[in-house]
């Protein structure tokens, strides 16, 4: 299964040198693996163990996830604008599935 | 309830003083008395015995993995957590480091802890000089009222450490 595309939320406008706020919500189960279903069996992790923010090539932020963080995961995290450019996003899960998403930084 | 399984009651009341002292909770133990005898028992219990603050010998590991031989400092990390949470399956949380965030001197990384949840490590999060702010928040886990660590290490390797209880009114981690 796939994750599904996440909301993430820029500034409007931004300014080079300036230091934005990255806010991203993803749809996801996070299923902790603790738990087990109605016949006793467990119900395997599912978690997103990895996401990474990478702004024209360069790492500006990453996570490795546990199952102790909240299901539909929200990161809100920092970048300092270099200049006009591209903010991608990656993230992992535990069924293999591999999301990639990216924006355009509207830069003054 | 609590009446028709007073033995075990007794059993894991006592696992729990016995181990208090020793740091060798194994944080099962008092989550499986909290499932035999009883939300009422489990509260008292909760009340009577400074437990629920004990870390579980995952926590302990996990920190010890982190400091290694180092000496961390206390203070320096702003971690900001409810002071009460009564839904532990949602809980937000907020890592803030003051750093000039530069190539020579910045926050590499923070790792997020919990000491009472069946699973120690919440999230690492890496940081570059890129981020331009050592800061993240989200909404994390919490399984039962505990100490919630976030260690943070600079880019010269010094460690900065934080500590926040958070007072859980039903625990999250889906283990009930």
């Amino acid at each position: 299964m796939a994750a599904s595309k996440p909301r993430v939320r820029l500034p409007e406008r931004i300014e080079t040198g300036q230091t934005i706020e990255v806010k991203a919500l993803i749809t996801h189960v996070m299923e902790t693996g603790n738990r087990k279903d109605s016949e006793g069996r467990p119900i395997p992790r599912n978690i997103i163990h990895t996401f990474t923010a990478r702004y024209e090539g360069a790492l500006i932020f990453k996570a490795e996830l546990g199952s102790g963080i909240a299901a539909n995961p929200y990161l809100s995290f920092f970048l300092k604008v270099p200049g006009p450019g591209e903010l991608l996003v990656s993230w992992q899960d535990d069924d293999g599935g591999e999301t990639i998403e990216r924006y355009a930084l509207n830069v003054a | 309830m609590t009446s028709r399984k007073p033995g075990r009651t007794l059993v894991d009341r006592r696992m729990m003083l016995a181990s208090a002292g020793a740091l060798t909770l194994s944080g099962l133990a008092p989550r499986a008395a909290r499932a035999q005898s009883g939300p009422s028992a489990a509260a008292a219990a909760a009340a009577a015995d400074p437990a629920p603050l004990v870390p579980t010998a995952q926590f302990n590991a996990a920190f010890e993995k982190i400091v290694g031989g180092g000496t961390p400092i206390e203070g320096g990390v702003t971690l900001e957590l409810p002071e009460d949470a009564e839904n532990g399956n949602i809980v937000p949380y907020k890592i803030n480091i003051e750093s000039p965030m530069t190539e020579a001197d910045h926050i590499a990384r923070v790792h997020l802890l919990s000491t009472q949840n069946p699973q120690a490590s919440v999230a690492t999060f890496h940081f570059t000089p890129l981020s331009g702010k050592a800061a993240v928040s989200g909404r994390m886990r919490l399984a039962k009222t505990q100490e919630v660590v976030a260690v943070a290490v600079t880019s010269a390797n010094t460690l900065l450490v934080a500590r926040t209880i958070v007072n859980v009114g039903i625990g999250g981690c889906g283990t009930e």
